[in-house]
């Protein structure tokens, strides 16, 4: 352990800490901007400057590191100086139209100009600013707005997707894609984690809130939501609640307080639906001798990932389509059918934490079943938007046929979820003893599992990844033949949708003294406990889908309305 | 961006490739693998780029970061016929600018651009050591001083196809 004392307190902390490190311990805030923990510690913003003894001027205390004796100051004049400099040099570049920002009130420029008194036109402004690259059906990035923090393109680096980076450099430096070619012509999978990571207003998702608008105000339409298993432990955090504060009654009745047209349905009815065809699935090719390990189809950031990346395993993907895009397609077959619905004046729109939902629910073969899928940010807007007092709303439930499902269904929101809600689900169908529900060497933040379980005289090795950097390392295993797996599931953002590119904004301090994708997912794992339903294939709803539907799991209708194909893409673009 | 379309050969493919697969495990080879592409192929194109992060495993954006980081890589090819404006202070205080914006205007591109045809390229140097003779411009090998505005078509129509 190493002694030292940040502004006269004393601490002791680990060898190899930094100075931000025991400013923690010490209970001391200083600023960062360009570092963000588990992601990037470069040191190049200079805000978290601090005075330490034996240092040569003032250092980084997010990378310098501690030694004993050492005496640091955080808050001497020379400190509060250069800091706003720092802040005013960065805000002379920076395109100031604060009140229309996507990050107002949530910016971390925005919090620390405010807090150290800046002027923000104490070194002007640029006469041009940078357009904006509307080009992905996903992501806007606007470089106006961009501080150069580079803190997107470690995340990006961390997703080993690589799509973006800095480019040229001094007052020419910008952060983009290779050749400046517009973001939606990369390789980029659409995952969101760049927003996830923006201190500022320079990334976020591409609204869709107006087009949602112009449908429940019209009178020929009717619109259905459907809301994604972790919104509804994520959506309260818009509203002021501690992370991992489960909202879903709250959500419901907000959704359909948006129009007298809106109807609100529960999305985990479809990831009840996904483990039937997809454990058939995966029985017909273990027993048939067909393609594994198989792997796992919800998460449409893994799919792009590999159609770029591994082409040559397009036929391990589970032909499953994803709940979000089953759903739709459920919504314009099977329910226009029951109540007589001309599926054109069905408005369908999807509530999730993701950003690359949007770009599935653009794929030619989704034939546009969903309209529109909408980020748990975008709800939280309209929810504002129309003046709904959400916190003091009354707790709704979801709209029939579509409101039971199983807890199996809801844990599709945390990694490892899917492979446990499969595993409850394979463990009574291939005739094990008991019923377990608990899978706990699959759960967890970790970024790779992997587990083995016999049931019924049949040996399952499966493995679960989270976050695309941990996905590639599980890809090269199975390619060197280090490993063989029978079932993979992937979620393309580290912990899964609990922290998608399309969950709320949680504060830099926030992210960086707890772990928000533990304390959500522990919220969906408690949830899960409390439903009286907790098997996919023990849900009234599926089993009424089959009953009424498609007959039987993977029957000839579940294929042509449930399943899809893939399109093997070039490594870059 | 150049129009000019790209027209590797796979003898240059080749000797890129053995190029990488020789320093691919050095840390830090990437400055060197760019050095080595832009001998082989005059310039780095988005080609060739793609080319180098293939064969070095990382992403294409690292290498486009570092090849507009460093003002030695170009992304436009050159001409057949090199134009050098010389920007030193010399040849500046003596009206080169005026040369060069002359040059821009005859050939209707930019500095750092390259004639439709693929004649001409035009780059801005710093001092070419022969300030006595100021404003220079230097075409390939030949060097041409004591340079006015008047005098660029003249130097011009002696490389003209």
């Amino acid at each position: 352990m190493v002694n030292l004392k940040i502004n006269g307190i004393a601490v002791s902390v680990p060898e190899g800490s930094t100075i931000l490190d025991a400013a923690k311990v010490a209970n001391v805030k200083i600023p960062t901007l360009c570092f963000l923990k588990d992601v990037q510690k470069c040191g190049s913003c200079r805000m978290c400057l601090v005075e330490a003894t034996g240092a040569r001027g003032l250092v980084a205390a997010c990378v310098y590191p501690v030694s004993e004796g050492m005496e640091v100051q955080t808050n001497t004049p020379k400190v509060r100086k250069s800091r706003k400099t720092t802040l005013e040099l960065i805000l002379s570049t920076h395109n100031k139209k604060c009140l229309s920002c996507p990050r107002s009130t949530n910016c971390e420029l925005q919090r620390l100009a405010l807090e150290y008194n800046c002027d923000e036109d104490r070194f002007g402004s640029p006469e041009e600013f940078p357009a904006k690259d509307l080009s992905s059906v996903s992501i806007v990035r606007d470089n106006s707005k961009c501080i150069n923090c580079t803190r997107c393109v470690a995340a990006c680096d961390l997703q080993t997707v690589g799509a973006i980076g800095p480019i040229r450099r001094g007052f020419a430096k910008h952060i983009g894609s290779p050749f400046d070619i517009g973001l939606g012509e990369t390789n980029c999978v659409n995952c969101g984690q760049c927003i996830v990571a923006c201190p500022v207003g320079a990334l976020s998702e591409k609204s869709d809130v107006e087009k949602v608008w112009d449908a429940i105000s019209d009178p020929d339409k009717k619109v259905v939501f459907y809301t994604a298993p972790s919104v509804r432990v994520q959506l309260g955090e818009s509203f002021g609640n501690p992370v991992g504060t489960n909202v879903e009654g709250k959500m419901v009745t907000a959704i359909k307080a948006l129009g007298s047209n809106v109807q609100c349905f529960n999305m985990d009815v479809t990831a009840d639906l996904t483990i039937l065809e997809e454990a058939t699935e995966l029985l017909t090719r273990v027993t048939t001798g067909g393609t594994i390990p198989m792997f796992t189809s919800c998460c449409p950031g893994w799919i792009k990932f590999l159609e770029h990346n591994y082409p040559e395993y397009l036929n391990n993907l589970s032909t499953c389509k994803s709940p979000q895009q089953m759903f739709g397609s459920i919504l314009k077959t099977y329910y226009c059918d029951q109540n007589n619905i001309n599926p054109d004046d069905l408005f369908v729109v999807s509530v999730i934490p993701c950003t690359a939902k949007k770009y599935e629910v653009e794929r030619p073969e989704m034939n546009k079943d969903t309209d529109v899928a909408l980020t748990t940010r975008e709800l939280a807007k309209m929810i504002s938007e129309a003046g709904i007092d959400f916190n003091n709303i009354p707790d709704g439930e979801y709209d029939n046929p579509f409101e039971i499902a199983t807890g199996a269904g809801a844990i599709f929101g945390a990694t490892g979820g899917v492979m446990e809600a499969a595993l409850r689900t394979a463990a009574v169908k291939l005739g094990g003893e008991g019923e377990p529900l608990v899978f706990s060497e699959v759960r967890g933040t970790e970024g790779v599992k992997e587990a083995e379980y016999t049931v019924g005289g049949v040996t399952v090795s499966v493995a679960v990844a989270s976050g695309l950097g941990n996905a590639r390392k599980v890809m090269e295993l199975i390619k060197s033949g280090e490993k063989s797996y029978t079932f993979v599931e992937v979620m393309a953002c580290p912990g899964g949708c609990i922290n998608g590119g399309g969950q709320p904004h949680v504060a830099d301090e926030v992210r960086n003294s707890i772990d928000v994708r533990a304390v959500r997912a522990n919220a969906l794992y408690k949830y899960d406990e409390s439903l009286p339903l907790r098997q996919s294939h023990k849900s009234p709803v599926v089993d009424m889908l089959y009953k009424e539907f498609f007959g039987e799991p993977n029957s000839h209708k579940a294929h042509e309305i449930l399943h899809t194909h893939y399109t093997a893409r070039n490594k870059f673009n | 961006m150049t129009q000019i379309p790209f027209k590797g050969t796979p003898e240059q493919e080749l000797e890129l490739k053995a190029f990488i697969e020789k320093e691919k495990n050095e840390p830090g080879c990437l400055m060197p693998v760019l050095q080595e592409a832009q001998r082989i192929y005059g310039y780095l194109p988005i080609e060739v780029q793609q080319m180098v992060a293939g064969g070095l495993g990382v992403t294409l954006a690292e290498v486009y970061g570092v090849a507009t980081f460093y003002s030695q890589f170009t992304l436009s090819p050159k001409g057949k016929h090199k134009i050098s404006v010389c920007l030193g202070t010399a040849c500046y205080v003596k009206g080169s600018d005026k040369i060069l914006a002359e040059l821009e205007k005859r050939l209707g591109i930019s500095a750092g651009g390259i004639t439709p045809d693929g004649n001409f390229s035009i780059d801005t140097c710093r001092c070419v050591g022969a300030c006595g003779l100021a404003p220079v411009v230097v075409i390939d090998e030949d060097v041409y001083g004591k340079l006015t505005p008047d005098m660029v078509d003249d130097m011009l129509s002696h490389y003209m196809d």
